[in-house]
């Protein structure tokens, strides 16, 4: 199983009984396992923030409860994620969090351990499968005996390696009473001054924990190589350092002491092999030990038994005259015959994605877009080059807020007020992005938003959201009406466009980019991948085309050039007929498959 | 044991190939570790999965220079991804071109000699047309089955595992065309 499978399938055998998220890269299949189940309440919550705040509820109500989200997320749900520990649980309270290292599908590569020493909260963190799931039941028992929320920290080659996993089939039944307990849960300051000294003194106990837990393991073999690690870390020192002696460590806020000065006391100094921050390295530096971590292996990127071999060997080789540590460079790095350049393959919009005619449109309007993260986020690589600038979800309503304000006070950018748009998704509009529209709304901003509602969160895999009008659990339920939404918050203008019509696209964006009111132009067209039914396809005229390259333009994977006309390879067509409609040479026909 | 690396495109199914090869050789009761790629990627980018098995595995991750396999869904991501191999490793090609977004702008040139420069540093290659076989088993989808059984024919597991494997993880009608793939895949390596 994947890690995340192995992390619902530990929860649904720890008796679980609420859990909440909101879908993301590499998090999002715990929960879509988890609702599997059937007898779980699961959802997608609009945010993190939502997600975790419904975990508090239901674990002070009495049932073990899990929030996952990806590491990102836990910044939207850091507020009640601060708070929490003040209050502490009833029945359990686990928030998984997968950070993404080399940023494989994110925005930043955050190293969330942080945020678990930050709140004072438990951390632990698996090193494969097996851990994950057993880990998940063990989070849950610290969580009820000492009164706090756990942290279970995974990344990417965690949540999606596949790993062989013995899992537990019965479930535990957990069914706690409530009962009112204001001074520990109404964090007013006066009740939050006498839990945090309890916070406090609970990390004493929790280091006891620490010092004994399952699935942290001294693995003595050289006498002088000694490693410190974690997670799936331990994974790449073993697999490049296959003699060196390893502590392995599965509980790491707060760190065991003991345990470490055990091992330390072996060597004369000890590597650690982590990946991003120097998390560990600075618990074992403050504990005085003589410790190599970040001056040798990278503090950015994804690590892999290459890249430990690599920063380490040169070190122990000098600590154990073996040749290269035992390490040996792969061959293509000593080798000549592999200096080819090979052109990239970045991800790509698919044929037929309903964004690309936006984008198009948006380009021949000149607009200044302000995006968000979605698939319309690849707009921005050649050729569409579709948008200027993009943090984080939700965040392109309050930028093209404050892009607007300085352009229409600015002498040199005075020209550039009045064609900034906010770009973002159906999902993320509702993740974070209402709030930045009723500041446009109650701050008099004159920029247009254009919300691009493809009925799905697409890019982590076709979740639903309040829009859809579907649960995670199936089940059918009121769909929030965007249009509704945007009139009630005060817009003035509210538009829906399809952006497969280029020419009304274009039209509606001048008419609302150049008025003077706030405007929300919904391009509504459901992602082309949800229905995969037999399609209407194009196909180029020979003749007719003159290779003047204006279908190329789109980015269209489906267009090729192919010698002296434009080609379109009709498996991959989805009929979306932009290019048909920007072709002056009517070379394009539509074909219509049999049946 | 072996390690094996499966580089393609975003939607050619590499996944679900190495899910069914991870299946496979854990029927053979091997530990069995494989890393995938989700989110982003997926949209037609360049995709590399590996899969491994071995008495035990470490890292899901394979080092570099040192995969046993390599089936390459797509003849650019396989010579991007050679420096995975080793030396005496096997090189499985699927003789296909996707073009990516840097060539069909017309601001790169797609690599004239694909399948010569893999073959310059990995001598055991093995050049299959497994969209075309895939076609004949009854879906040009289903290339993937054909590369696995073009690799299972370097391997020593029945074929009615892999077909146990293919059965279990490929979904409804896909199934029969998917193990008719794989049979074609599998006769394939007698051309070597």
């Amino acid at each position: 199983m994947s890690g995340n499978e192995a992390v619902a399938s530990g929860a649904y055998a720890a008796g679980v009984r609420v859990a909440a998220a909101y879908p993301g890269t590499p998090s999002t299949e715990i929960l879509e396992e988890l609702a599997k189940y059937g007898d779980i309440y699961c959802e997608w919550s609009p945010n993190e923030k939502v997600a975790l705040e419904v975990a508090i509820g239901s674990c002070l109500g009495g049932a073990r409860s899990l929030a996952a989200m990806k590491h990102v997320g836990l910044n939207v749900a850091a507020d009640p994620w601060m708070t929490l520990p003040l209050i502490g649980v009833n029945a359990g309270f686990v928030l998984v969090v997968a950070d993404d290292p080399g940023m494989h599908s994110s925005q930043n590569e955050q190293d969330s351990r942080y945020y678990a020493r930050m709140a004072k909260v438990p951390l632990l963190e698996p090193a494969d499968s097996q851990e994950a799931h057993d880990m998940v039941a063990d989070a849950f028992a610290l969580s009820e005996r000492y009164d706090t929320p756990v942290m279970l920290r995974l990344e990417t080659r965690i949540s999606h390696s596949r790993t062989v996993v013995e899992h537990r089939e019965e479930r535990m039944k957990i069914d706690l009473p409530y009962e009112r307990d204001a001074v520990k849960r109404v964090m007013i300051p006066g009740h939050a001054r006498l839990r945090h000294p309890i916070v406090i003194e609970r990390l004493a106990d929790l280091e006891r924990e620490a010092e004994s837990f399952r699935f942290n393991r001294m693995e003595l073999k050289s006498s002088r190589v000694g490693i410190v690690t974690s997670g799936v870390c331990y994974q790449y020192a073993r697999e490049a350092f296959p003699e060196a002696s390893i502590l392995k460590l599965g509980f790491i806020y707060p760190m065991p002491e003991k345990l470490i000065r055990e091992f330390a006391s072996h060597f004369h100094r000890l590597f650690i092999v982590e990946g991003l921050e120097p998390y560990l390295e600075e618990g074992l530096k403050a504990l005085g030990l003589d410790v190599v971590g970040k001056s040798r292996i990278p503090r950015e990127g994804e690590l892999n038994p290459t890249v430990v071999g690599e920063s380490l060997s040169e070190l122990i080789e000098m600590d154990t005259g073996v040749q290269g540590g035992g390490w040996s460079r792969p061959w293509h790095e000593t080798e000549a015959g592999m200096e080819w350049q090979l052109p990239g393959r970045p991800p790509v919009m698919c044929p037929g994605c309903p964004h690309r005619g936006l984008f198009y449109a948006l380009g021949r309007c000149k607009a200044i877009p302000a995006s968000d993260i979605g698939c319309y986020t690849l707009s921005v690589l050649p050729p569409l080059e579709g948008i200027d600038c993009q943090v984080c979800m939700g965040a392109s309503v309050g930028m093209a807020l404050g892009l607007e304000r300085a352009f229409a006070s600015s002498g040199v950018n005075r020209a550039k007020a009045g064609s900034v748009v906010g770009v973002l998704g159906d999902s993320t509009f509702i993740h974070g992005g209402i709030t930045g529209l009723i500041d446009m709304v109650y701050n008099r901003t004159l920029s247009t938003i254009i919300i691009l509602d493809n009925r799905t969160t697409a890019m982590t895999g076709f979740q639903d959201h309040p829009g859809t009008g579907r649960t995670i659990m199936g089940e059918e339920t009121r769909a929030l009406d965007l249009e509704e939404l945007a009139k009630a918050i005060g817009v003035d203008s509210v538009r829906v466009i399809d952006p497969w019509d280029l020419t009304e696209t274009e039209k509606v964006i001048r008419e609302e980019v150049g008025a003077p009111h706030t405007s929300v132009i919904i391009s509504r067209r459901p992602c082309v991948l949800l229905e995969r039914a037999a399609r209407d396809y194009y196909e180029v005229d020979a003749d007719l085309c003159n290779a003047c390259g204006r279908c190329l333009r789109l980015g269209c994977p489906a267009i090729v050039m192919r010698g002296e006309s434009a080609f379109v390879d009709s498996e991959l067509c989805a009929g979306c007929s932009i290019c048909f409609q920007l072709c002056r040479q009517e070379a394009l026909r539509k074909v219509t498959p049999d049946g | 044991m072996a390690d094996v690396i499966l580089a393609g495109v975003g939607g050619q199914g590499c996944v679900l190939s190495a899910r069914i090869a991870a299946e496979t050789a854990l029927s053979m009761g091997y530990d069995v570790k494989t890393s995938e790629v989700h989110g982003m990627a997926q949209r037609g980018g360049s995709v590399v999965c590996m899969v491994r098995w071995s008495e035990e595995v470490h890292s899901p991750l394979i080092s570099s220079g040192s995969a046993d396999f390599i089936l390459a869904f797509e003849l650019l991501e396989g010579l991007r991804y050679v420096e995975y191999v080793s030396r005496e490793g096997t090189a499985i090609v699927n003789n296909y071109r996707l073009d990516p977004l840097p060539v069909l702008s017309g601001d790169e040139a797609y690599p004239e000699d694909t399948l010569e420069n893999i073959h310059s540093v990995i001598p055991r290659m093995l050049v299959v047309e497994a969209r075309e076989l895939a076609v004949e088993a009854g879906n040009a989808r289903a290339a993937g089955s054909v590369l696995l059984g073009a690799l299972s024919s370097f391997l020593d597991f029945p074929a009615d595992v892999w077909e146990e494997s293919i059965l279990c993880l490929v979904p409804g009608k896909a199934r029969e065309v998917n193990r008719a793939a794989f049979m074609l895949g599998r006769k394939t390596s007698a051309r070597m």
